[in-house]
C-alpha cells in the first residue's frame, strides 16, 4: 500500500508530503501519525508542505486534525513551508486552519517546535 | 466566446480526482495562467471532482480552452446521474455538509473561480460548469 514516510528526529516526527495526494493517502498519514506518536511517545510533530501545489478543504481538515489529535496526545504540531498561492486559496476557500502553529520553513519551524515542546 | 480545444475526463473513482487537477493545471499553464489562479483554479476542481466521486457516484469533466476578447481561459463541467441536490440553498450555504466534510466544497469551489453555474435535480444529477480567465 502507498504511504507517506514518518521520519524520527529524536523525540519529533518529520513528514515531507511530496506528492499530489489522493484523499485515501491522506487518511492514511492520519492513522499512521497517530499510530507512531503513540508508539515512539514523540513530543512533536513536523509537517513540511513546500512541495504541495494545492491544498484542498480535504487535506486542510487532515491537517487540523493531525494537530488536535496530537495535541491531544501530547505532543504539538507545526505545519511549515505553505507556497503563498496554496495559502492565499486557502483563505479565499474558507479554511483559516484554526489552531495550526505555522512556520515558513523547516529552520523555524524546528524551532518553533523546540521552544513549544519546552513550555508545554 | 470561442473553443479553441476541448475533451472529456472521468472522474470515477479517488485517483481520478488527482488526475483531473493534473489536466486542469496543463490546460491553465497552456493558456499562461497565473499561478495564484491556476492554484483557486485547481483547488475548486479538487473540490468539485470530489463531490463527482463522493456524491454523484462517479461522472466525468468536460473541458475545454475558450477565449473571450482576446483572453484565454479554462472552462469546466462536472456532471452526474447521482441522486442530485435536494435543498441547493442549503448545499450553498458555508459550512454545511451532508457527507461529514467542512461544507466548503461547493461554496468554496464558487469563490474560487470566475463564473459558476449549477444544475440539479433530485434523481436526474447534478453539472456544475465553471470558468477561470487568465
Amino acid at each position: 500500500m502507498e504511504r507517506i514516510p514518518i521520519l524520527q528526529m529524536g523525540e519529533f516526527l518529520l513528514v515531507t508530503i511530496q506528492v499530489d495526494m489522493h484523499d485515501q493517502l491522506a487518511l492514511t498519514l492520519q492513522d499512521d501519525l497517530s499510530e507512531r506518536i503513540s508508539r515512539t511517545s514523540a513530543r512533536g510533530v513536523l509537517i513540511d508542505i513546500s512541495a504541495l501545489d494545492m491544498v484542498d478543504s480535504f487535506i486542510g481538515r487532515m491537517i487540523g486534525t493531525i494537530s488536535g489529535l496530537s495535541r491531544i496526545m501530547d505532543a504539538q504540531t507545526v505545519l511549515v513551508g505553505m507556497q503563498p498561492a496554496v495559502a492565499i486559496t486557502l483563505v479565499e476557500l474558507g479554511m483559516n486552519l484554526p489552531g495550526v502553529a505555522t512556520a515558513l520553513n523547516v529552520e523555524r519551524g524546528m524551532k518553533l517546535l523546540r521552544d513549544r515542546v519546552e513550555h508545554s | 466566446m470561442s473553443e479553441a480545444s476541448s475533451g472529456t475526463h472521468p472522474v470515477l473513482i479517488e485517483q481520478d480526482v488527482v488526475l483531473a487537477r493534473q489536466l486542469v493545471r496543463r490546460l491553465a499553464q497552456e493558456c499562461g495562467m497565473r499561478l495564484i489562479d491556476l492554484t483557486k483554479l485547481v483547488t475548486a476542481v479538487s473540490e468539485l471532482a470530489r463531490n463527482t466521486v463522493v456524491y454523484g457516484g462517479g461522472g466525468y469533466m468536460d473541458w475545454a480552452v475558450v477565449e473571450k476578447d482576446l483572453r484565454p481561459g479554462v472552462r469546466l463541467t462536472f456532471r452526474d446521474e447521482g441522486p442530485g441536490i435536494p435543498d441547493l440553498k442549503l448545499a450553498m450555504t458555508d459550512g454545511w455538509t451532508s457527507g461529514g466534510g467542512l461544507g466548503l466544497g461547493l461554496t468554496g469551489a464558487k469563490r474560487l473561480v470566475d463564473e459558476f453555474e449549477l444544475e440539479t435535480a433530485p434523481g436526474e444529477g447534478t453539472r456544475v460548469t465553471i470558468t477561470r480567465w487568465s
